[in-house]
């Protein structure tokens, strides 16, 4: 409790803007600027990976320059010059691994006191074990004895690749192909590290599993890789944050995600993102270009998808599920909040597959001050997916009158038998309810907070606990300024 | 307590309060009595500091200070209170959860620290019982498909937590039933006390058999046209309002 009672002090002394653009000044180790084959061998090298990663990489490579950057989202920003970025940092003093904390770089745990993420706590008492990605390179991982006795690996990738190649080359990018799209491909080409995660057969994970991405060095770009690999009748719950330092130029953000959920198994991912979303003009902040994908392989699986997405200047992000396996279930609850120029481009696909496959949509937006928010959704019921279903329901809040709502559902049916729900709704934030508020003595912009949280309350309720109070506080956080 | 001298507030620019005064000290009950449009809801407004009412001329002074330079929220946190004619809905947001959010931002605006959700809870429940508000109201989201008298039960309920000075309560009998309405006006004079004030905003005369108010004003075209006893309802009531109106002016 007391680690969750950290953070919600922390986050509580925010204040009015955004608190976590501090730079942590850590010597870095970089690829040089732009983008080509010796780019991609100098992270592979750095990684110390085997050939037929770097072989892979070079294919992806190969593709990506022959590919163009999607425009179909509702989402505007000035070119972005790929050759004029590092693909590579690390912190410099992580080149010889710390044994243990007390090795790690003091500035590094500074950091992460500062984002109320004290390691210590964390592992002495929520029980979460922490891959923390701090730029490119995974510096502690956690409670690794609890999980090896359960025989979970939870590791860098890095390492994966280097410990685990059978699974790593039998799983990865089955779920996004190295083709998938632009930033997939970028992604596959020049990922720098990120986490693997491998849950047996039958074994239900003995804790919640967590890692803290961030992004800290200025105009590096970053490439997180994620496999998530549940085995037979296996469970596991992952969270992953994210806050990123205050900088002026923008940075991007490419990650891939990928999930595999084998017969009966469960995987429930949970993201709380919040990146640097730009000043209150709409200078800076984060372009994020996510595929986060699941794959209900097995039979009876279920992959679960929470977010809540406060950050960045611009999001492009589609949790999706492949719902492969007869009786498979998908799921995707989220939170998308866009303020000031914020533009977010979010929203699911759920393609059935099998039998009986069933799959839930519910999605919260809010929109305040200039922001765009636009919620965008494909429900694909397959010749095979006989007696699927999908419940979908989009609500949009609007604060102020200068934002956008858009809510873009797209609905393909190949089988007869297959029902799909949707529900849209869009509503504002009404001026009684705020004036009720007041007369009870709270402020307007605890006000927002409040009324926001209760119209948030069915998908924050999917959240861990000690996500469940991050998240609400961040809410709040990012809609200050929205009124008055 | 309150001092209003000679009032006026325009809604969308126009002119509804017509230079209205009142006087009540601590430890009185007045009742304001009046037909539809006379402005009594926006009396209730213009007090608890809601945008769009508009005072163009005139003063309040509560407790002896300027009450129309303080935003809404800092009346509440100096002890005013306007039960509503109609509360409003809050989705998602606990009944208990929004009390304890109201009551821990009046406690630090007025520097005291913030009560635990456990202190909180004991606290309301202690008045809850008497209101017949169950623990499963209490938990479901704020006035959302509550019964006219549960809303109203609800607005008497906060008033019993947030303990305020000076309580507007506005046509807070409406839509009720008879019980309804006792068990509103039990909640009402449990919180008669000497150092509070409270102002009874209400159409009939019904309410004031149970709330019996120490002084009634009538209130016709945003001004006072007539002031006595709680013996001036029962005669609003015979009459009605045209007589009396039509005498006043």
């Amino acid at each position: 409790m007391a680690a969750v009672e950290t953070t919600k002090d922390q986050v509580q002394a925010l204040g009015e803007k955004y608190k976590y653009g501090f730079v942590t000044d850590i010597e870095m180790e970089r690829a040089p600027r732009g983008l080509n084959e010796d780019t991609v061998a100098f992270i592979s090298a750095k990684k110390r990976e085997p050939e037929w990663m770097l072989q892979w990489r070079l294919g992806a490579f190969r593709r990506w320059r022959e590919m163009k950057e999607p425009n179909w989202a509702r989402v505007n920003f000035p070119k972005i010059d790929y050759q004029d970025a590092y693909y590579y940092a690390a912190p410099k003093s992580m080149s010889d691994k710390p044994q243990s904390l007390e090795e790690v770089d003091p500035k590094l745990l500074e950091t992460y006191n500062k984002l109320g993420i004290p390691l210590h706590e964390q592992m002495a008492l929520a029980g979460v074990a922490v891959d923390a990605v701090f730029d490119s390179v995974s510096v502690a991982t956690t409670f690794k004895d609890t999980l090896t006795k359960a025989g979970v690996i939870f590791c860098p990738i890095s390492e994966a690749i280097r410990e685990h190649p059978e699974l790593v080359k039998k799983y990865l990018g089955t779920v996004v192909p190295v083709t998938d799209n632009f930033f997939a491909t970028l992604n596959s080409a020049v990922f720098s590290d990120g986490t693997f995660v491998y849950v047996p057969k039958g074994v239900r994970c003995p804790m919640e599993l967590s890692t803290y991405f961030r992004i800290n060095a200025g105009e590096t770009g970053q490439f997180e890789r994620t496999l998530i690999i549940a085995d037979e009748g296996s469970y596991v719950s992952y969270l992953e944050g994210c806050t990123a330092p205050k900088r002026d130029e923008n940075q991007l953000h490419a990650a891939v995600v990928e999930l595999i959920a084998l017969d009966r198994a469960e995987i429930k991912y949970s993201t709380v993102q919040n990146w640097y979303p730009g000043d209150e003009s709409g200078n800076g902040g984060i372009y994020n270009f996510v595929t986060k994908r699941g794959d209900c392989r097995g039979r009876d699986s279920k992959i679960s998808w929470t977010q809540v997405e406060t950050g960045s200047a611009i999001t492009w992000k589609y949790p999706s599920c492949i719902l492969r396996g007869d009786n498979s279930v998908g799921e995707f609850y989220s939170i998308a909040i866009a303020n000031h120029f914020q533009q977010a481009d979010t929203g699911t696909k759920m393609i059935h597959m099998g039998k009986n496959t069933r799959s839930r949509i519910i999605s919260k937006g809010i929109s305040a001050g200039k922001a765009q928010n636009t919620y965008r959704g494909l429900v694909s019921m397959h010749a095979k997916a006989v007696n699927a279903r999908n419940y979908t329901q989009c609500d949009s809040l609007l604060i102020g009158g200068q934002c956008g709502a858009h809510t873009v559902p797209y609905i393909e049916t190949r089988n007869p038998t297959a029902r799909v729900e949707h529900e849209a709704t869009t509503s504002k934030i009404a001026d009684d309810q705020l004036f009720y508020c007041l007369s009870r003595g709270i402020n307007a912009e605890e006000a927002v907070a409040l009324i926001v949280n209760g119209f948030c309350k069915d998908v924050l309720q999917q959240l861990p606990m000690e996500f469940a109070v991050e998240a609400q506080k961040l809410v709040s956080i990012s809609l200050e300024g929205s009124v008055g | 307590m309150l001092e209003i001298k000679d009032l006026h507030a325009t809604v969308d620019g126009k002119e509804i309060l017509k230079g209205l005064s009142l006087t009540l000290q601590a430890g009185q009950v007045h009742a304001i009595m009046g037909p539809n449009g006379s402005g009594k809801s926006t009396l209730s407004y213009v007090l608890s500091g809601r945008a769009g009412y508009d005072v163009t001329s005139g003063s309040i002074r509560y407790k002896g200070e300027d009450l129309l330079a303080l935003p809404p929220e800092a009346r509440a946190s100096k002890g005013i209170y306007l039960a509503m004619q109609y509360p409003v809905e809050i989705p998602g947001v606990t009944t208990i959860n929004f009390l304890k959010t109201a009551l821990n931002a009046q406690r630090r605006a007025r520097g005291e620290t913030d009560l635990d959700a456990v202190s909180v809870l004991r606290l309301v429940r202690g008045h809850a019982k008497a209101l017949n508000i169950s623990e499963e109201m209490l938990r479901r989201p704020l006035n959302v498909g509550f019964s006219g008298g549960e809303k109203k039960r609800l607005e008497i309920l906060q008033m019993s937590v947030f303990e305020p000075s000076l309580a507007v309560l506005d046509e807070t009998d409406s839509g009720l039933d008879i019980d309804a309405l006792k068990l509103v006006a039990e909640g009402v004079n449990t919180l008669r006390s000497p150092d509070r004030a409270m102002l009874v905003i209400t159409h009939y005369q019904r309410l004031l058999d149970y709330i019996v108010p120490d002084r009634v004003h009538v209130l016709a075209k945003g001004r006072i046209v007539a002031e006595g006893g709680k013996e001036l309802a029962k005669e609003l009531e015979a009459k009605g309002y045209a007589d009396i109106v039509k005498d006043a002016a």
